[in-house]
Formats: C-alpha cells, structure tokens, sequence
C-alpha cells in the first residue's frame, strides 16, 4: 500500500485505443459515464476508421476514444494524453503523437508479438524505443491471457472469451481513478443479462478481475484521484451533439405545438439524428428513412407544406445533393431545418473526421439568390439549443435554416444540466389566420415573412412553388417583380438579426488580440484564450453561432483590438466570409485541415507569435 | 347524392391554361377535374404536386392546394405530404422524363412504399418543354434534337417498372378518351396505396401523332382493349376477338373459329396477385396484340402512411415517455446539488437573448 503512486490532478485525459473491434468506444463511454456521475466534467472525442473492420492489427484499423474529465469546467477531450490504453502495437503507434511527455502506458503485452510489430509496420522489435517512449511509464499487463485464465471455469468460445478484453482494460482504469464499478455492472447486466446471462458473467468477472488487478499490482501502477468538479445545481445527463440535435428538434415541435417530421438518408458522421429521432415513437416523430438525400429533404419539404416541422440531417455530401431542393424551399418560403454535421471533404473525403469546411456551401451552394439563414452549434450539449433555436427562426420566418454542426460535436460528449420546457423561448409558427385576406405571398410589412397556409384549412387553397411568383401566387416573368422579389428575400434573412443576440466577448471587451472562432472549435478556443488571459495577455475570445445574419454588433467588438484573428478548420471559409461582410479590419488565420480538432497548444502558440509580431 | 355537390368547374383555378393548342393536356386535367368532383372530398383536402415538364404546370391550373416542384422530385414531395398528412388526398401530376428519367428513383420507391397518392404518368415520349429531346419512353432509333442520328437505347415500358417496383396499382389510359380516363381515374382514386396511371398523351409540337396507330379512334376497338375486372377480354369492331393463354402465353383468338368459345377467353381479375399475366397484358404491343387499356393491376397491400401511423399509436399505447420533460429526465441521469454548486443559468438567458 505505501509503494502506491497517488497523482492529485485537476483535469487529466485518458485515451483507449485498440482495434475497431475490440470495443474501445463502449470501453470509452462507460468510463466517461462513471466519471460523469461521479460529478466530473468530463468531455469526450470518439476518433474511429471509416471501415467497420478494418484489417486486425494494423494503424487503420484502430478505433481510439479520449476523454478528459476534470475538478473544473472541461471544455475540450484535451490535447494529449495522460494515461493510454493501447490494446495492440498499431494502437500504440496510432496514438504516440497524443500522449503527455511521460504519460502511463497501459498495454497488453500478449499482443506485443513480432507479427502485430509487423501487422503494424514497425521496423524493429522495440516499438517503445522506435517511438521514442521509453521514459514514459510503461506498464505492460497481460490482458488476453489474464482474460482467458478469467473466464477458464465458464464454457465459453474463444471468440467470446477475447471479447471480454475491453473489460479487463475498464476495470483496471477504474481502480486507477477509483470509480466504482456499479454503473458499469448495470450496464452489462441490462445489455446481455436476459439476452444471454453467461455473456454477462464473463463481462463482470473480467471487469472484476481488471480492477483487482490494479489493486494488487499497485506498487507499479499508478492511481490517480480527480475531484469533482464545482457545477450548477441541476438533473444532468451525458449527451453528444447528434442527440442533443435530435432532442433540440423534439423540444421545438412540442412547443410549436407541431408534429415532427424528418425526412433523411444515413450518411457518416450524422446518422445518429436520424436514428435518434426514429426512436422517438413515442412522441409522434414521424420518421422518413428516404432513397437518397435527396428524397430525405424533398419528403421533408413535402411534410413542411403539409403543415409540419420538417427537418432533415446529413453531411457534406449529402448537403450537396439537397441543395436544389434547398433552392425549393428558398423560393416557396417553407420552413424547413438541414442539420449538416460537417466532416472532411471534399467528395468523400474524411467520413470520420471533423472539419468546419461546409459553410462557404452553406451559405452559397445554391442556384440564383438564394440567401437563408445559417446557425453553428459549439459545443455537443448547444446542439440542443440551437436545433431548437433553428426550427424557432424557420417556424416564425418561414425560412430554410442551415445548422452546422460537425463530428466532433455529433460523436463527442458532455455532461449537461437538462433544462425544464418552461425555461426555453415560446415558439409561433406564422399561421395563416384570416382566408378574406390570405394570398400566398402577402408579407408582414416589418419582417417580410409571409404566412403559412396547409392542406386541409378551409378557404386557404393556393398553389406555390418553385417559379417566381407575384404576391398573389401566380407565375411571373415580370422583370420588376423578380428583381424585387430577389431584394426582398435578402431582406427578410436579414431582418432575423433582431432574433439573435449580440456577439458576446469572453475576457475584456478590448485588447492586444481578438480570437474569433465559430461552430464546433469553441472548446478548444475557450481554452486556449484562458491559457493566454492566465499568463497575462490581453487577448479576447468572440465565438459566433450565428454566421446568417452576423450580429449586429460584430463590428464594433471588432473595433476595440489590435488584432484579430479568425481560426477554423478549413482555408479561411468564415475569415473569407467576414472580409465580405464586416470589411476594414485585417483577419489573420489560424487554419487546420487535418481532419482532428484544434490543440490548445498549437493555438496558444499562434497567438504567441501574432502577439510578438 | 353527393355532400358536396361539386362540379369539375369547382376544381378550375383563375390562372389561365398555358399548354399549347391542342395538346393533350387539357382533356386530361377535364377528366381528373371531373373525378375529383366525383370523389365527394371536400376541396381543402386535396393536394395536388408535379414536377418539372409541360405536365407539371397542372397544379396552377387546379383550384386545390398545389405544389409545382423541382424536376423528378413530385413523388418524393408528396410522400411527404401524405405521410404528414394521411387525411389528405394527393395527386402526383408527372411526365416521362420527370418520373423515368431525372426522377426514377423516387418513382420506382414510392410505388415500392405503396403511399396512397395517385400519379398520372403523362407519356409523349418526348420531352416537350425543353423542345424535342427523346425521352427514356422513346422507342428505339428516333430522330430527335439530342438524337439526329437515331437513339441507340431501349425504353422503358412504365408498367413493368411498376409491376417490377412490386407495385399495387397500374392502369393505361389515352388522353382522347375523356370517359375511359375518367373511369380510370376514379379507380386509381378508390385504390389504397400508389395508384398509377400511364396516359398515352400527346405532344401537338414535338411528337405529334407518336401515338396515333394505338388511338386512332377509328380504329380504337381493333387496336386497343378495354379491360374490365370480371368480364371476358374481348376486343374488335365485331366484339369477338379475345385474348387466351396458349402454352403459357397470351395469344389473340377469334371466339367460334378453331373451336374457340366465350368460355376460352380469359377473363380480367386486376385484384389477383398475377404478376406474369399482368406483365404480359402490359407487354402487348401492336400489330400481334391489341393495346391493353384499363387497369391492368389493382391488389391490396400494406399502406406506408397507414403503417407509418399505426406505429406511433401502437408505440405510444404503451409509452413511458409522454413528453418531453419526461424525455430529457429518462434514462441515465444524476443530481448535481452539492454546496459548491451555482444555480442554474437558463441557456436562452445566458446568451442575452430579448
């Protein structure tokens, strides 16, 4: 007992990786569960190959998930790793370039063989030298074996047996942070308890036998405590962004007082909302698995005429593929939600990686003009507000939204304080009220919204549609009339600035540096901009949500610092965006195509150098 | 009597009809006018979607609510418009190009849904509104704008599509036949699932005439058979030609030569679940077959957006979760109230919203 190695930590990061089939992402997820019931925040990245299953053993196959859980607000699944599990040597290549200087690492040193060296295209028989790891804590377990010697007494297939290996990794990752294990025993005991209780056995025992382990080897292991962190008073869950998305749209429909309709196709990293919604039966959802993306928002715009609140989900691909049908519900001034949870491109390009390089499409990538308003979610539990604040802004100014996630915030996940429906703003979709005066596209004089007439209410009947049309919804070519129609639906995007709030500055309203950042990259910035105020640097964060319209007031943030800087996971889509739209001031950049969110370090030492220079 | 009393007129909208002189259009929108009315459907319930292409401008001229899409996508539009709605009554108004063509995707996985909407396929085999290109119904070898040498493809034939997509419901029509199409029409109308109706439509500008040798009125009781469920199929001026299946195969014979009698004829059950009859009845092509007119196909299915419905109340019979405040608190969930704890900031408050 005195020989054990206690590490206090405030925040520390923990990645498992393994092969895609060893179960690294439930492995991942019980463990951040655990800790968030126990009252850490916690913040989690699931990082996988696009194959299911890919070749066993080598570095494309490895699946990894982190999370950081913390004594204080975690904003980020953190830069790199204290402590790795890495369940065979591709693992532990994959992921050498993300641990902590002298972080531990946990391997199972049966999988060390020449042929998973050669599996994983090391060119000696010492990765850890070929790495350059050896003063990191290295602690090799035994994992298959001691699993295999686990489950002797049960009559078990080896397949199955090797299955349970993931369980022994948790058990001892448990006994390191000292969670209790009873969260996870609910979980096994639900899963496969009446389905087959011999595979909840082995799953408890190994776990069990994983978290003795720790116990008794603890003079080579060291163990690590996290206190809880100081949060709101509150019912909380773990959520990531897809569901909080699904969630944002529930909650919208029922305050609207309207049916939920989602018309989708499954596309990488933004299927979940679908399946999501599709679970929620129970609540009425109306889900529409359609034949392609196209199908998934033409149902869905189908579904918003008939009176609806439709929305459909993909990701980049797949926004291209709708975005004449976008045109559609542009002109016929339908409400209509696209979550687009952005991953790299372009073509197929990245299906499991993050990237913010869809907005330039969002905002553009239309025939004719054909302006609507885009949101950006920043972190996974926002989603739910902004999904929610997406369908208010389509429902009372019949317009296509644009919501931008991405998978970072889609797969990633956070603890988060379930708010009550009476805490969010009333919805009122702009219902027709009066059939004497209804004509299509009669406008409210101040918003310019027109009102919204369905199928089944008497003395509405009228025809709308994708040609231009004159108020009283006929046809027409009349050159006045398109161009002051074109104005006129610029206009009403633009008068929706009166629904969104200022811009918000975190740290001093002016400054050396201003940090701009938008959408999903907001933890990473956060925390690298408290990284810069702690050391004494006058230097401000403005994230933005809402790219169409801007705030109002972004300018005059703009104007109280030296320099600004806009950092995005693309080329400079947004910095392009404010030049256009905000235009007098420099924006620098911070840019990163590398399919992986921000560091906080690579962050910080950019404002360093824009500092110094 | 009727509850409504309509007339086709309280179907036609104020908007002027645009199609060209002569087209076949107009006497179709008269015969779908005239059953609508018959339907006995209060107006405010119907809905009325196209796509892009001559055809695609009926919503305009209909009275009802209406909705002109974008090219090939009616059919996905209005599976929406069903499924969110299945009290309404929806009509798919759709030519070659934009339901084969552009849209067949969509048209070939609304017929395997089985929806309960009515399209009308208008074929002309050409397409009309960009001016004369061939069409995927156009036969092989015709000289048109995009073929000046003659196409070297095969067309579809739109009810094998149909009948191939596992479809409930396909009748043929010509559009110069009002009350054939009518009867047709109203058919489709009673039919629960996809309904489709191939009308035989002609283009007076682009491909006038393609289907003259077929509906020639002159020659309609030689060249085209009227079937009808429970009768004998029975053709020709004197009424006695019949279709008969000889060695597994339809063949046309004369009733009393050769020994045949009213008896051998086959008679026409568009509700049996006859798949290589009905395929032959659709194959049959001039000069060895007559045309077959009618509705070849009418089965009873499984209906998506009654299906779609019955799920969620079945679900929810049995729901824990009523709400979404009952929703947001399921599941895994804790309470965070220790003494270090702040209160609550209310997202929508936080982000200074008005």
């Amino acid at each position: 007992m005195k020989n054990t190695k206690v590490i206090e930590l405030e925040e520390v990061a923990i990645r498992f990786s393994g092969d895609s089939g060893d179960g690294m992402q439930l492995t991942g997820t019980l463990f951040s569960d655990t800790s968030a019931l126990l009252g850490n925040d916690i913040s989690t990245f699931p990082d996988y190959p696009s194959e299911i299953r890919a070749p066993q053993g080598t570095v494309g196959g490895v699946s990894g998930f982190q999370v950081q859980l913390g004594t204080k607000k975690i904003t980020t699944p953190g830069d790199l790793a204290h402590v790795l599990v890495a369940m065979n040597p591709a693992a532990l290549k994959a992921n050498a370039a993300f641990l902590n200087p002298g972080a531990s690492i946990i391997f199972d040193v049966d999988s060390f063989s020449e042929k998973n060296f050669e599996k994983a295209q090391f060119k000696t028989t010492d990765p850890f030298t070929e790495l350059k790891l050896n003063d990191f804590s290295l602690i090799p377990v035994p994992i298959t074996s001691l699993t295999k010697e686990s489950l002797k007494y049960l009559e078990l297939d080896n397949k199955s047996v090797l299955r349970c290996k993931n369980m022994f990794a948790l058990g001892l990752i448990c006994w390191m942070f000292d969670r209790p294990l009873d969260y996870i025993e609910r979980f096994i005991q639900s899963k496969f308890g009446k389905k087959s209780p011999v595979v909840a056995e082995a799953n408890l025992k190994v776990l069990h036998d994983g978290y003795n382990y720790g116990e008794n080897l603890q003079h080579s292991t060291p163990q690590y405590i996290v206190h809880p962190a100081p949060i709101e008073k509150g019912i909380y869950r773990n959520i990531n962004g897809n569901y909080a998305t699904a969630w944002g749209f529930l909650a919208a429909a029922e305050k609207a007082g309207l049916e939920l309709f989602i018309g989708s196709y499954p596309i990488t990293p933004a299927t979940e909302v679908l399946q999501a919604l599709s679970e929620r039966k129970d609540l009425g959802v109306k889900s529409f698995q359609a034949e392609d993306e196209i199908a998934g928002i033409c149902t869905s715009i189908g579904a918003a005429f008939a009176g609806h609140l439709a929305v459909t989900s993909t990701s980049g691909p797949g926004f291209a593929l709708k975005s004449e049908a976008l045109g559609l519900s542009v002109m016929a001034e339908l409400p209509l939600v696209v979550v687009n949870v952005q991953r790299g491109g372009p073509s197929t390009g990245l299906p499991t990686k993050t990237e913010q390089s869809d907005l330039l499409q969002s905002l553009y990538g239309r025939n004719g003009e054909s302006p609507l308003v885009v949101l950006a979610a920043s972190t996974p539990s926002d989603c739910f507000y902004y999904a929610y604040y997406s369908a208010k802004i389509a429902l009372e100014r019949m317009v296509p939204v644009v919501l931008l996630t991405d998978g970072f915030l889609g797969n990633g996940s956070e603890p988060w304080r379930v708010p009550a429906m009476d805490e969010l703003p009333p919805i009122t979709p702009r219902r027709a009220t009066n059939p004497e005066l209804f004509r299509p596209y009669n406008r409210d004089p101040e918003t310019l919204v027109r009102e919204w007439a369905v199928p089944g209410m008497e003395g509405y009947e009228h025809r709308i549609g994708g040609l231009e049309k004159n108020a009283a919804g006929a046809v027409s070519h009349d050159p006045e009339n398109h161009h002051i129609n074109t104005q006129i639906r610029a206009a009403k995007v633009e008068k929706i600035v009166e629904m969104i709030p200022d811009l918000e500055v975190i740290g001093e309203p002016e400054g050396d540096l201003l940090v701009v950042g938008w959408g999903g990259t907001y933890g990473h910035m956060i925390s690298s901009v408290q990284v810069m105020q702690d050391a004494g640097k006058k230097v401000s964060l403005a994230h933005f949500n809402y790219i169409k319209p801007l705030p109002k007031n972004a300018s005059e943030v703009f104007s109280k610092f030296k320099k600004i800087v806009v950092c995005e996971l693309n080329l400079g889509q947004f910095a392009s965006y404010l030049r256009d739209k905000v235009p007098g001031y420099q924006y620098h950049q911070v840019n990163k195509m590398k399919g992986l969110p921000f560091s906080v370090n690579e962050l910080v030492e950019n404002f360093e150098k824009l500092l110094e220079a | 009597m009727t509850k409504f009393n309509y007339t086709a007129k309280d179907f036609k909208s104020a908007a002027e009809v645009r199609w060209c002189p002569g087209c076949g259009d107009y006497a179709i929108m008269n015969a779908v006018q005239k059953t609508m009315a018959d339907m006995d459907i209060e107006h405010k319930d119907f809905a009325v979607i196209s796509g892009i292409g001559c055809s695609s401008r009926f919503p305009y001229y209909m009275s009802t609510y209406g909705f002109h899409t974008i090219h090939g996508r009616a059919a996905a539009v209005a599976s929406g418009v069903k499924s969110a709605n299945p009290e309404l009554t929806v009509w798919v108004i759709t030519g070659d190009g934009d339901s084969l063509a552009i849209g067949g995707n969509h048209f070939i996985h609304l017929v395997r849904r089985n929806i309960d909407l009515n399209l009308i396929l208008f074929n002309n085999k050409i397409y009309g509104l960009t001016k004369g290109q061939y069409s995927p119904t156009s036969d092989r070898g015709i000289i048109t704008k995009t073929s000046p040498f003659g196409t070297i493809e095969d067309s579809f034939v739109p009810g094998q599509l149909v009948l191939g997509s596992r479809g409930t419901f396909f009748a043929r029509a010509v559009d110069n036949n009002i009350k054939h199409t009518q009867e047709v029409l109203a058919d489709a109308a009673q039919h629960k699932g996809t309904s489709i109706v191939e009308i035989l439509q002609n283009c007076v500008i682009f491909n006038d005439g393609i289907h003259d040798f077929i509906t020639d009125p002159k020659f309609r009781a030689e060249r085209q058979i009227f079937l009808k469920k429970g009768e004998p199929m029975i053709f020709g001026e004197q009424g006695n030609k019949g279709l008969i299946l000889e060695n597994g195969r339809l063949k046309v014979a004369i009733v009393g030569e050769n020994g045949i009698t009213l008896e051998d004829i086959l008679v026409h059950d568009p509700s049996e679940d006859n798949l290589g009859l009905q395929v032959a009845l659709i194959n049959m092509t001039l000069p060895e077959f007559p045309v077959a007119m009618g509705v070849i196909r009418s089965v009873e299915a499984l209906v998506y957006d009654q299906e779609m419905k019955k799920q969620i109340e079945t679900v929810q019979l049995k729901r824990k979760v009523t709400c979404m405040d009952e929703l947001l608190q399921s599941g895994n969930t804790w309470v965070v109230d220790g003494e270090n704890c702040s209160e609550p900031v209310k997202f929508f408050d936080n982000k200074c919203f008005g």
